[in-house]
């Protein structure tokens, strides 16, 4: 039998908690750090405006591009590389009057260079009024996922066990876009979508150990809280190492082949799945065993007697 | 007997995989270039024009492969494009101009697939290329034009019935009457008021001025703005379909959007300059007591207004409008029995009789057109948008000759192409209140194809690496999980082609690869289980049969969970997150059907009541 883990031994995880937890906040400061410094990278869906892809049939300068949008009145573009040296998106902040087309046109006319024709490949333009909605959509959703996942754990679970869950959701997705601003990768929709898959799938990991919390809690009656941890996540490690290899895997095949519009998407998500196997073995459980998490509360509700705390009557 | 599945459930499973796999073929038999007629305004295509077409590529030596008429629209499929570009040229030109000929790509789907109602995936824009444009209604400008249209029934009304106002005016979202004395304006306010039932009344009085003040209740305030959205999605509609486009899509977003999809179109400015044309036309008379020269130094008659003609001529029209062009209904322009150019226009039935009522009092009075364009300008709103500025021209002036009924015509015109002009601006309706190109994303034709390279390549590898994987890890039980991955991709694609409206997205795309990566969890949450039972001693069959009891809880558990997430990211998404969230929801649903059901009938079919001492796990 091929296996990752030999071991028969619960591997004593929680010994590392306070490291772990030191850890993380180290982590969510230098994040939070990056978020208020540096700001994040908000792409064109959420500060409108005009992106403009455009192929050229060989590699070009970009520092040419931009005199030459300069020459013709554009200034203030963003100017970068699209995947490749030959594809070139131009950013133009969004401007009074709304006339894409010509923008987009004249972009185009612009960046034209003898012996080195340029295609228009894509344009984009978001109006501001706009870009302020989709980015309250955007945030609604994520605090619309972590509510209802509070409340379905809670009911499903326990609520020390929610709140351990939400925390460690709260820990990815703070972690990603800490790294997003870090590298200053630009934030659009799609990656509002991969922040809900990381924290649907960080969830997936942490329930599977939180099950297994459960049960042990239910069948052994005579070992600690930390015992039944470790055993938990000892247990189902090695299934939590290889879904996350998988997940990973075919991540890594989207970042490579699946093409620059959803390098971001990608990136979300390796993050967030790197950090949310971390996160769903020490900081839920930690979480939870700090809330004081006992045996008592996973068993079934023993139903009172009616009238039980009152004194009878004489 | 442990581990037997009975019958019926066997049969389910492979019922299910053949219906998907039935409903995921018709993507295996690519598209044929083709090209689609249809008629415009009503016309219908007929089996005529099928046999005229077929007569005319013949004729030409432009093989097709079929020609057929479906639900009044006309298809022709051709071998390649080349035919296809000559063949759009040749039948544009027999048809002419009654008929819109659009280039297509026709799914070659079998008939006895599309007797079942099967079809490809529709593609999104981000995979085929296209315009996606978001437009804003003016709610304000069209609530304005509804005031101003109070404002004269209101005179017109009193009027009528004899009661004398001092003034009628617009006044904080409302309409304000002033009275001199407070007789008259009881008599009015109940007249008023049985009148118009979707108004509200109330008395404003000051000083020695007798006021009733009328604004929309509620309800007739959001009929207002929904018959406003309602009006410009038609004329949205004919104005795209004024555009040959092959399968566009106009629908409302909210309550003041509308989205238009134009797959495959390559002209954005043209369609953007038809559908961005927020233009009105109302016809209205002229002032013909008003000293122009007085009008053109600022002193205008009260009920009327100053405007310039084409040539910038100033021209003094009264106020109130005769018809708006809401009520054309088609117009053409034509010579006249004295080669003169001329425009035939057709009213709708109220807005016959309205013109009927009108031009038999003021036969021989001259009747001017006003066309109102509304363009961005460089000021802004509070909200950082462009304020729309309005534009007014007279483009036609025309004298009243006799009564006029639901149809009539404009001459005097200078010229045919003037004529021609007129009437489609005519003809394309007039846009209730203004629109506002508030998004718009293009995404050419060869970043579509490039988009589906992607997409799939990156399918292939992630599936590659994690069907090698479980081979190897979990040997003949990986084999079992990665038929389920295969099973799980086909039931992904069927379902997405069989749902009506779902497209497949870059994003959706993406959603595919990562449903295989994790769908591949809750086979590994089972496997195990079944390992950790063999470790604890049980029997082989003891062991198969507790780990998928006892997994079963685990996965449902937490697939819940990502079946959470991934509704809200489609009830909250548009566009391209609906698609990612569309293939997030099916996959899960399909990964655990896989999961749980069919790989539980693979192995209870190979291992299932037998006598084992080992298991290939």
């Amino acid at each position: 039998m091929f296996e990752i883990l030999k071991t028969r031994e619960p591997i004593r995880f929680m010994r590392h908690a306070k490291a772990a937890s030191v850890f993380s906040l180290v982590l969510i400061a230098l994040c939070f750090y990056s978020l208020f410094t540096k700001g994040l990278n908000w792409g064109l869906d959420f500060t409108g405006g005009t992106v403009v892809e455009v192929e050229f049939s060989q590699s070009v300068d970009l520092d040419e591009i931009r005199q030459q949008l300069d020459a013709a009145g554009l200034a203030g573009a963003t100017v970068q590389n699209f995947g490749t040296s030959r594809d070139v998106l131009i950013r133009l902040a969004p401007h009074a009057d709304g006339d894409v087309q010509q923008q987009g046109d004249g972009v185009l006319v612009a960046v034209q260079q003898a012996n080195n024709p340029a295609e228009m490949k894509r344009l984009e333009f978001v109006g501001p009024a706009i870009g302020k909605e989709l980015a309250e959509q955007g945030g609604l959703a994520i605090l619309a996922a972590l509510l209802c996942i509070m409340a379905y754990v809670g009911l499903r679970f326990e609520w020390r066990l929610a709140s351990g869950a939400v925390m460690s959701l709260a820990h990815d997705v703070i972690i990603t876009l800490g790294v997003f601003s870090w590298i200053q990768i630009e934030v659009d929709l799609t990656i509002v979508a991969a922040l809900l898959t990381v924290i649907g799938y960080s969830l997936n990991d942490t329930i599977v150990v939180f099950d297994r919390v459960r049960e042990s809690f239910r069948r052994v009656r005579t070992v600690s809280t930390v015992q039944v941890f470790n055993e938990a996540i000892t247990d189902t490690l090695s299934r939590t190492l290889i879904t996350s290899l998988t997940t990973l895997v075919v991540v890594i095949a989207l970042f490579w082949k699946g093409g620059a519009l959803i390098h971001g998407f990608a990136t979300a998500l390796l993050i967030g799945i790197g950090f949310g196997t971390y996160s769903s073995i020490y900081i839920a459980s930690a979480w939870a065993m700090m809330l004081g998490v006992k045996r008592e509360h996973m068993l079934p509700p023993q139903i009172e007697k009616e009238g039980a705390d009152q004194d009878p009557l004489s | 007997m442990l581990n037997r599945y009975p019958l019926w459930k066997y049969l389910m499973v492979i019922f299910v995989v053949a219906i998907s796999f039935l409903y995921a073929a018709p993507n295996l038999f690519g598209e044929d270039p083709a090209l689609q007629v249809s008629g415009t305004r009503g016309t219908q295509v007929t089996s005529e024009i099928l046999v005229k077409t077929q007569q005319r590529l013949a004729a030409a030596d432009i093989e097709i492969k079929s020609a057929a008429l479906e639900d009044n629209q006309l298809l022709v499929r051709f071998r390649d494009t080349d035919d296809q570009l000559k063949g759009k040229e040749l039948v544009a030109e027999l048809l002419g101009d009654n008929y819109i000929t659009a280039l297509n790509l026709a799914p070659a789907t079998p008939s006895w697939l599309q007797a079942i109602g099967a079809g490809p995936l529709k593609l999104g824009l981000d995979l085929r290329g296209g315009v996606h444009f978001l437009m804003e209604v003016d709610m304000d400008e069209a609530l304005n034009r509804v005031q101003e249209q109070r404002i004269q029934d209101f005179r017109t009304d009193l009027r009528e019935k004899r009661l004398r106002y001092s003034g009628v005016l617009s006044k904080d979202d409302g309409t304000l009457v002033v009275f001199r004395d407070a007789d008259t304006r009881n008599q009015s306010l109940s007249y008023l008021r049985d009148r118009y039932p979707g108004l509200v009344f109330s008395e404003r009085d000051s000083g020695d001025n007798f006021g009733l003040f009328a604004t929309m209740s509620e309800q007739r305030l959001k009929e207002v703005k929904e018959y406003a959205l309602q009006q410009n999605i038609t004329i949205i509609r004919n104005r795209v379909n004024e555009l040959g486009v092959a399968e566009p899509l106009v629908q409302r977003q909210g309550a003041d959007r509308i989205v238009v999809q134009l797959p495959g179109i390559q002209d954005t400015a043209r369609a953007k300059e038809i559908l961005g044309a927020t233009a009105t036309l109302e016809f209205r008379l002229i002032d013909e007591k008003a000293d122009v020269a007085a009008a053109d130094a600022g002193r205008v008659p009260a009920n009327s207004e100053l405007m310039r003609d084409r040539n910038n001529r100033p021209v003094v029209l009264q106020k109130r409008v005769i018809l708006t062009g809401e009520h054309i209904v088609d117009s053409s322009a034509s010579m006249d029995e004295f080669s003169r150019p001329q425009v035939n226009i057709s009213l709708d039935a109220p807005g016959g009789s309205r013109m009927a009522d009108f031009t038999k009092d003021n036969v021989g009075r001259s009747m001017a057109t006003v066309f109102t364009e509304y363009k961005t300008g460089d000021e802004k709103n509070e909200d950082g948008s462009s304020q729309l500025y309005k534009q007014q021209e007279v483009i036609n002036i025309a004298t009243i000759q006799s009564r006029l009924g639901r149809s009539f015509r404009i001459t005097g015109i200078d010229s045919m192409a003037e004529a021609q002009n007129l009437s489609l601006l005519l003809r394309a309706g007039a846009l209730i209140a203004p629109i506002q190109i508030v998004e718009e994303r293009t995404i050419g034709p060869s970043l579509g194809k490039q988009n589906i390279e992607n997409g799939i390549m990156a399918m292939l590898y992630g599936m590659l690496a994690v069907v090698i994987f479980m081979a190897i890890y979990y040997r003949k039980f990986g084999l079992v999980a990665n038929v389920a991955l295969f099973a799980n991709l086909v039931i992904i694609i069927g379902v997405m082609s069989m749902v009506p409206g779902a497209t497949m997205t870059l994003p959706g795309i993406a959603g595919i690869v990562l449903t295989i990566g994790m769908s591949v969890d809750a086979n590994v949450l089972i496997f195990e289980r079944i390992r950790e039972e063999l470790r604890d001693g049980r029997g082989v069959q003891q062991a198969i049969h507790v780990g998928y009891d006892k997994a079963l809880g685990t996965i449902a558990d937490s697939n819940i969970t990502t079946l959470i997430t991934a509704i809200i990211l489609f009830a909250i998404g548009t566009g391209p997150i609906k698609g990612f969230a569309i293939t997030l929801i099916i996959g899960i649903l399909a990964s655990m059907f896989t999961a749980i059901v069919g790989t539980r009938a693979i192995v209870n079919l190979l291992w299932g009541g037998k006598r084992l001492s080992k298991l290939s796990i």
